[in-house]
Order: C-alpha cells, then structure tokens, then sequence
C-alpha cells in the first residue's frame, strides 16, 4: 500500500488553493483531527477574507484556548491566542486602541459561551466594533469530551457519562437580545452561505455573531455512536432548514433534531466608539478631539 | 524623551495618592484603561474616565476584572501604554492575566492599592498583605518589578517611573499602594511635560521581513515591538513559543523561553533595586519597611534616635526584585534588623533569607485595618538594640 502511495506523483497544493495564501504556510500540517470541520470553517474565512476587500495588514484575529482557539496561529494576519475565554475583551482593547483595525474573534462555543460567556454579552450589548466566529462542535474538544453550555440534552459526554441533563443554550438568541447587529448560524455543510455570512460580517461596522455549527468526529459523535465527520456532515445536510429572518428565540437545537440556518440579524446600531464620541462631542465640545480621527477612521 | 504636555498637569495640588497616582499614569502616556471598580483604587479609574476625553485616549469600565486586565493587555498590541487598577479580590481574579503579560512581553503597569484581607476582608482599611501574591500569585516561575510608594507625591513619581520600567523590562510593574497612601491629602508637585522623562515604546527598526516579534541577542534579552496594523503579521500567545511567536511545545523551547523570561529581570536586579538608606552604617538596628508602614517606621527611628540609639532606617522603594545582597551587607555590622509591616508575615521571610542567620530578623506583624502604632515599633527597636 505504501509503495502505491509512493508511486504517485506528488501533489501540487500549492499552484492552485486559494486558502494558502491566508494560513501560515510554515505552521501547517494544523493540530484538527480528520473530519473535524474547524478547518473548513477557515477555509470559509480565507475565502470571505478575499472577497471583503480588506487590507490583510489592517485584519488582525484573537482567539481563545481549545481547539477552534488555535485558529488564530494558522492565519496570516496580526494573530493572538489569549487566554481561556478572554479572547472577546483583549480584542476589544486591541480595537478601541487602534481603531482602524478590522478586528475578528476566532474560537469555540465552549471558550465564548461558558467562560466568556460574561464577555460576549457585554460586548453584544456595548455593540463593540468586532466580528465574532463561533465554531460550535457541541463539545469541549481541546480537554477530551466535557459537556458544555451548548451540548444538547441526551448524548453522553465524559462529564455527562450517563446522558447530558441539562440545556443548551440558544446562542444566536443570546446574541441577539443582548444587542448583536448582524447574527447569522450555518454549518460546515453551507461552505458557501458561511463564508458569504463571513464576508458580510467582516464589511459589517458592529458587534457580528455567527455561529457555525461543525462535527466533532473524535470525541462528540464516537462517543454518542453518531458516525465519522462526514455522517455529521450528512446530518447537518438533511435536517437543515434555512429561515432568513427567522426569529432567533425560535432557533435553539436538540439533540439530532432540525437545524434552523440561515441570517437571522441584520440591524444598525451605533457602535461603541461611535456613542463615545457623539456624546462626547455634545456634552465635552471643543475641549473634546474625536478619538479616532487620526486613525484614518470615518 | 520628555513627556507629552497634554497629560501633564503641571502645578502645586492638593490630592490623594489614587488622583496622584492616575496623574502619574497620564504623564507616563498612558492612553487606556479598562477598569473595574473597586474599593480603595476606584478614585483613580474616576479621575481617569474624567481626564482622559480631553487628553485623548480611552477609558472603558469592563464588565468584571478578568475582562480589564485582558482588554488593557489587547490595548498595548494595539498600541497604546496601559494601567490595570484594582485591590485585592480583583488581584486575586486577575492573575491568571499577570501571566499572560509576562509570557507574551506585554508591557503595562498594574496598581495594587491594598486592602485588608483574605476574601472581602477589609475593603476601605490598609494592608500590605499582597506582596507574596505578586510574587507568586500567577502558576509558572515568573518575575515582576514591584514600587511601593508612601506619599501621594511618591504615587505620582514612582508611577511615571513603573511606566518607564515596564516599557524598558517588557515586564507586569506593579505600584504596590495601600489604602493609607491611596486616600492620603497631600502637596504634590506634578512639574512641566519637559522636565519628565518617559521612556517610549520599544519600537522596531526593522521590516516585516527582518522582523520576529520574539527575537532577542544575549546582549538583549528583552525584544523589539510592533503594534498589530503595521504590516508585521505577527503571533503572540500565551503557550511555549519560539522567536517567531510560534507555539513550541518541546522541553528545550520550555527551557530557552522561561531562563530569558526570568532572567532578565533576574539577572539584571543588581540595576533595578531600590533601597533607600537613612544612617545605616555604623547602625546597631536597622528598622526594613516599605510604602506607608516606612513613614511610621521613621517617627519610631526618630524617637530611638532621640533615646541615643543608634538606629538606621532601610526602606524598600523597590520590593521586587530584592535587594537581598545589600542587606546581607548590612547584616554584617548591625545587630538586628525589625521589620514591620501591614501582613503577618511576608516580606520579613525575604530578610530572613537575605540575611542568612547574620543578623537577629524580628518581624513586626499587623493584620492591617490601620498603621502600626509608633510604639510599638520603638519597643522593638529598643528591646533589640539590647
């Protein structure tokens, strides 16, 4: 078998992915297991990174800790892995520091909603001028299969060993009540819709939420007997309903049950910086600079 | 270079430490604060969010103190010289974020105005009862530089200065206050832009090609900046990385990254100590104190003094790193060395060790709440100059 392999001719990668010019060519081959489907949520990215028109040296990505945390190490951006849930307020800093940055959140459902979930919140409501990706493998997946705040109810998870209790939670509803202009859900099935959502969301001035759902072969679906990636992959194809607009309270997800897609958000808001400075300019006057100004932004 | 006049507020006041120490930080260049309220450092993120629209940066209270001390740390990648103000229990939820700033070089200063504790403790009385946590309060072997003012004035100076230390080091500087200094009324002097000198970022030289945001020379072990924005694509995480900010997760990048971290600050000590001395030499007793308890340690110096005893004062300006060799000289000739302080027992162990059995080491411990009684540091002085 392996003399087969060798007889083949060796693959050129290089001469015609689009993607490669976005990752850190020197850090692949990438930590993900086979059919996980992080990596093809990056690959969305990549792509809605070209299509936005955005100046790479003006993007730059802050991720957390697991396994979607370690995004931010493969792209060819200004990167920053942080610390277990604190991606969302050191990319807020990083923005409001040097506004004319596009400034992205890369991680997992685990990181942004259970130990972040305080920030994602807060950041939703301030409206803060950043593009959160939530890749949502139900699991936490870095440690080994804990149960997290978005595992659904029934399958078994390491810390749930005889069936998972409690319920998940509804993350584009949280997104959206909390205040989020541009709230969308796809899953590595919809390449095309997620990296349109991706590109929408970076071009988009506010607090962007997009979750995307992805398989977790190694811990989530073996463990509950749910097939390889690709089985997940086929799930996600056959129980998928896109519903623009739909109303996000509507949108929560059991356990192999239908997956409401689609952009359910897309508002306008003032952003953070924004507020601050109009309300600073009315009450402050001239003893007030807009903060921003020299940045090169609006 | 002298400081940028918009944040200085030359002139003679009138005002606590926490006003001194946020007019300290505007006169470094600091341009962003994230805050989170907290008793007795609140005042200066206050003073902070009202004089930072018209000197021209951000101030955004965050939603708890993990968020802060991560947001400031986003801010200096993005460009900006930072603070991180808080007291104990906030100190206590940001520690894992002092690491964080120590392995990824981020330069920024973190104010500790000290409260009485453990827990919730004694949140508007004095203590000096962190100086361990500092130290050690973050998992992993790390170095901090620590200043611990004792006057408002002191808030103002040693502020700038924490300022210019963490840009220099590329280190957590923390200004150790306490509760006393912090809602202290005193005269301060904050004199004009031109006669502060701040030291400005670190900035490279070099072109993104030439450029690796962890490169270092054993000549220089502390590495050249960028901002996120100029072109470098750099990588920074808070894992084992290489030169190139890479995660490297092997023994050896363990061993290279965490010796050049810690020694920098650790082999360069002998340049950053700062022990004050007041008729040391020739002393029978030297009284070892630091921030407030050093004021109340110099009445009882001076009344000991008064009494013919010959007695010297050794106070710790700097408290990290310790200045361990020179009081090991001093152990050499005095007799005894007391020192007191506002926890029951901490920086008197360091002393111990630095003196090394050559001198009687008597602690003066207080649980905090309040200051030391003069007396009772004047009994001990005198029972040991016995």
């Amino acid at each position: 078998m392996s003399q087969d392999l060798d007889t083949l001719p060796e693959a050129d990668f290089g001469m015609e992915n689009a993607v490669l010019p976005f990752l850190r060519q020197d850090r692949i081959p990438h930590i993900w297991c086979p059919g996980c489907g992080i990596g093809t949520t990056v690959n969305c990215f990549c792509r809605a990174l070209g299509e936005s028109g955005l100046d790479l040296d003006q993007v730059a990505i802050v991720s957390g800790i697991g396994c979607t945390g370690r995004t931010a190490g493969y792209l060819n951006l200004d990167s920053f892995h942080t610390t277990h849930g604190r991606a969302i307020p050191f990319a807020t800093g990083l923005k409001l520091a040097n506004p004319k940055l596009k400034v992205v959140v890369y991680s997992g459902d685990g990181d942004l909603s259970a130990i972040g979930g305080n920030h994602l919140m807060h950041a939703a409501r301030r409206n803060m001028d950043l593009m959160v990706v939530c890749v949502n493998n139900f699991t936490y997946g870095m440690t080994g299969g804990q149960v997290a705040p978005t595992t659904p109810t029934g399958p078994t998870q390491t810390t749930m060993p005889y069936g998972n209790f409690e319920s998940p939670f509804n993350l584009p509803f949280l997104a959206d009540a909390c205040g989020a202009v541009y709230v969308a859900r796809w899953t590595v099935y919809h390449v095309r819709q997620l990296a349109k959502a991706m590109r929408e969301g970076l071009q988009k001035k506010g607090f962007v939420f997009i979750e995307a759902l992805s398989p977790c072969p190694t811990l989530y679906s073996r463990r509950n007997r749910l097939g390889d990636g690709v089985d997940q992959v086929k799930y996600y194809k056959e129980r998928s309903q896109v519903r623009n607009g739909a109303d996000t309270k509507e949108v929560g997800l059991t356990y192999q049950g239908d997956i409401i897609v689609g952009k359910f958000v897309d508002r306008e808001r003032p952003t953070w910086m924004d507020a601050m400075n109009s309300h600073f300019n009315k009450v402050l006057g001239d003893s007030f600079q807009t903060y921003g100004a020299d940045h090169g932004q609006d | 270079m002298q400081a940028d006049p918009r944040g200085v507020l030359t002139g003679v006041h009138f005002i606590d430490g926490d006003h001194a120490a946020c007019e300290g930080a505007l006169a470094a260049g600091c341009r962003f604060v994230a805050g989170y309220p907290i008793t007795p450092s609140t005042e200066i993120v206050e003073r902070f969010a009202a004089r930072i629209p018209q000197v021209g940066g951000i101030f955004i209270q965050m939603e708890d103190e993990l968020a802060a001390s991560m947001a400031i740390q986003g801010a200096v990648w993005g460009g900006k010289k930072v603070m991180n103000v808080t007291s104990g229990p906030g100190l206590s939820l940001m520690m894992e974020h002092l690491g964080y700033a120590f392995m990824t070089e981020t330069p920024c200063v973190w104010v500790d105005v000290q409260r009485g504790g453990p827990s919730t403790g004694l949140p508007t009385g004095p203590a000096q009862a962190d100086m361990m946590q500092i130290k050690w309060g973050s998992h992993g072997d790390f170095e901090v530089i620590a200043l611990a003012p004792n006057s408002p004035q002191e808030c103002f100076d040693l502020m700038v200065r924490a300022f210019n230390l963490t840009e220099t080091w590329r280190v957590p500087v923390f200004l150790m206050m306490d509760e006393v200094v912090g809602h202290m009324t005193e005269r301060v002097v904050i004199p004009p832009a031109s006669a502060i000198e701040v030291v400005e970022r670190k900035w490279t030289a070099k072109q993104p090609g030439d450029y690796q945001v962890y490169g270092t020379t054993p000549e220089d072990p502390v590495p050249e900046m960028i901002k996120a924005g100029d072109g470098y694509r750099v990588h920074v995480t808070g894992l084992t990385h290489d030169e190139k900010g890479y995660p490297d997760l092997t023994p050896a990048a363990q061993h290279k990254l965490g010796r050049r971290l810690v020694d920098k600050i650790r082999l360069n000590a002998s340049q950053l100590v700062d022990l004050r001395e007041d008729g040391v030499e020739g002393a029978d007793v030297v009284v070892v104190s630091f921030g407030i308890t050093s004021r109340v340690a110099m009445a009882a110096i001076e009344a000991a003094r008064a009494r013919g005893v010959k007695v010297g004062a050794a106070r710790l300006v700097i408290t990290w790193p310790f200045p361990a060799g020179r009081l090991r000289e001093i152990a050499r000739t005095a007799k005894a060395i007391v020192v007191p302080e506002l926890n029951l027992g901490q920086m008197v162990l360091e002393v111990q060790r630095a003196v090394a059995g050559c001198a009687k080491v008597t602690g003066l411990p207080h649980a905090g709440g309040t200051v030391h009684e003069v007396d009772t540091i004047l009994n001990a002085i005198l029972e040991a100059a016995r």
